[in-house]
């Protein structure tokens, strides 16, 4: 029966456009409904994962998905910021390891993360290159980030203005990359994480300039009373911050009023996670949530709607199943001669069954394989599409 | 040899057809082994049935057909097919080669259908076979490309391959030019005596009778039993 196989494979090869067009129809009739199934399990699993991960966040009252989003995956939609009172009362109670997340800005296409070191060790992450940042204006980046721009320990990356024509005092800050973080296969490795006060500075509510008190900055004075010295515009403020102007960067105004867009909370023990919901259960202008059950609330959503994407893939892959059905059965009829030559010459029934029944599994073989390998690649690269838009 | 022994055949159409029936007793003929016969008739006189029963691709409703010794009318399907690819090589009007092979892989066609032997060896007797027949330059061309004279030959050599003892051939010249069909049957002839071969050929053609040793016609040999046959 080797020669019917030969058979079927050379008439498949000799109408090569036309086995295409068949193979590419079983192909997307058993890719699309697999795929977008995988898909959406496999972003279910990798978004509850980090999630599982992350026991409680506090942050401002409001959609408890931006909020999530954003200090999960440093979502571009920033939440309604809270102050770092928060963060100091809450860490007064020692209930848990609070970790501040100021995640508003942008540096090359980047998220920058304020936060502290604890939130590495939360995490797990650990510097593969260079070390840990330690002064203020210096920045370790994510794996990702560093691959994509091409960055190393000892190179800058500047943070991007919030928009074109902010000239409120926002000035892009150029940061000095410490360290360049092993990669983790989150979105950790998109990030480019400061200390929570660079953070601030980037958000102009520090800065750094010549002093005041010295003769060199005379034409910048416009007034000095007692201790109070008021400068023009014309005093430049440092877009760096180096060793040697590092003593000259300050901070206006109480830092407890500083802005941060959440903290991560890890509870001591469960009596602990308790005591904090029941803290901020009726908190005004603070909320604690639970992310595992705000991504469940919006993957349940995810699934009902992906259960009525299936159902109808799987009523057009009937339907395209019935038409080439249709296509091959005609195929068939116009093949008669063929098949009566074969017959004529000695071939027996079944040796002409076999002859179609090999085509139909070349056809579906191939088709299966390379849904088969679409959908590996979908899914390799699915978390990527996945983090891209998060992080959009 | 050939040796039938009253033969009768009826068949009513189906479908589209039923109105159709046809009917045929076929007296008694032999024709020796390796002797050349060319089967004569009026359209619908039942040559092209007749080849058809000696073949085994249709079954009588009595009477024998006895091939070299083997009764095939007590065949079952499955042995008339095996009888068919290993003892009777067949030449038809259209050619009927398939498209999507070469005309090597065409004239391979019954060892890919019985796969007796080696396929290095299937592979150099049809090429050996092309070569003989002028087609050395065109063995990996597929049929579309030749000439219908060149297509015949090429069925010529599958019907061949197998050095079969029995070759029929049904109008093999029906299509082509006057050149084409004295070359065809010249083929056929010197590939039927090389291999002792028994020739049965059905034709229209009178201008070829003289080339055959003896020449059966089906008004003699047959009565109609109703309705009429086709070829």
């Amino acid at each position: 029966m080797s020669g019917a196989l030969f058979l079927g494979w050379r008439y498949l090869a000799h109408h090569r456009f036309k086995s295409a067009i068949l193979v590419a129809s079983i192909t997307l009739m058993l890719f699309l409904p697999v795929a977008t199934r995988l898909l959406v399990e496999d972003s279910a699993t990798a978004l509850t994962a980090r999630a599982d991960r992350t026991p409680l966040i506090l942050g401002a009252r409001g959609s408890e998905l931006e909020l999530v989003l954003n200090t999960l995956y440093f979502h571009a939609e920033t939440p309604a910021e809270i102050e770092n009172r928060a963060f100091v009362e809450a860490q007064s109670t020692g209930l848990a390891e609070f970790i501040p997340i100021h995640s508003r800005f942008h540096a090359q296409g980047a998220p920058i993360v304020g936060t502290s070191l604890d939130y590495f060790d939360f995490r797990g992450l650990s510097v593969a290159n260079g070390r840990q940042m330690g002064l203020l204006g210096e920045c370790v980046i994510g794996a990702r980030t560093a691959a994509r721009l091409g960055l190393a320990p000892g190179e800058s990356i500047v943070s991007s203005p919030e928009t074109v024509f902010d000239i409120a005092g926002v000035y892009p800050l150029k940061m000095k990359i410490a360290g360049v973080l092993a990669p983790s296969g989150t979105a950790d490795d998109d990030a480019v994480f400061v200390d929570v006060r660079t953070a601030w500075i980037i958000q102009g509510l520090g800065h750094g300039h010549a002093d005041l008190a010295e003769p060199e900055a005379g034409a910048a004075v416009l007034s000095r009373r007692d201790d109070v010295i008021t400068a023009n515009a014309s005093l430049t403020q440092f877009a760096e911050i180096t060793a040697e102007n590092i003593s000259a960067f300050h901070f206006h105004g109480a830092d407890e009023t500083f802005p941060l867009t959440s903290i991560i909370v890890v509870p001591s023990d469960q009596k602990s996670a308790a005591l904090l919901r029941g803290r901020y259960q009726d908190s005004e202008v603070l909320q604690l949530v639970v992310p595992g059950s705000v991504l469940d609330d919006l993957l349940e959503t995810v699934f009902a709607v992906q259960n009525y994407v299936i159902l109808g893939l799987t009523i057009l892959s009937l339907a395209a199943a019935a038409v080439i059905t249709l296509v091959f059965l005609l195929s068939q009829q116009l093949r008669q001669g063929e098949f009566h030559t074969l017959l004529r010459i000695g071939a027996s029934r079944g040796y002409v069954s076999v002859l179609i029944a090999s085509e139909i599994g070349f056809v579906v073989f191939i088709s299966a394989s390379l849904a088969a390998a679409l959908t590996l690649v979908t899914r390799y690269y699915a978390m990527q599409i996945l983090q891209t838009f998060l992080t959009l | 040899m050939i040796d039938i022994g009253n033969l009768a055949f009826s068949y009513r159409g189906r479908g589209p057809d039923a109105s159709f029936k046809f009917g045929m007793r076929v007296e008694a003929f032999a024709v020796p082994q390796g002797a050349s016969t060319a089967l004569v008739g009026p359209s619908g006189s039942g040559k092209t049935t007749l080849l058809g029963l000696i073949a085994g691709t249709l079954r009588a409703d009595s009477g024998s057909i006895n091939v070299n010794d083997q009764t095939i009318t007590d065949f079952s399907d499955g042995e008339l097919g095996r009888f068919r690819i290993r003892n009777v090589g067949q030449v038809f009007q259209a050619f009927e080669l398939l498209s999507y092979l070469t005309i090597t892989e065409n004239v391979m066609l019954p060892w890919y259908i019985s796969g007796d032997g080696s396929r290095t060896h299937a592979r150099e007797r049809a090429a050996d076979l092309l070569r003989g027949v002028g087609l050395a330059s065109k063995l990996g061309v597929r049929p579309g490309e030749l000439s219908q004279g060149e297509q015949q030959r090429v069925a010529v050599c599958r019907a061949m391959l197998n050095d079969p003892p029995l070759l029929l051939a049904d109008e093999p010249t029906g299509n082509l030019d006057r050149e084409n069909k004295h070359m065809v049957v010249d083929l056929l002839m010197e590939q039927a005596r090389r291999n002792s071969s028994t020739l049965l050929m059905v034709t229209h053609d009178e201008s070829l009778l003289a080339e055959f040793d003896t020449v059966l016609d089906m008004r003699q040999i047959s009565q109609p039993l109703g309705g009429g046959a086709r070829g």
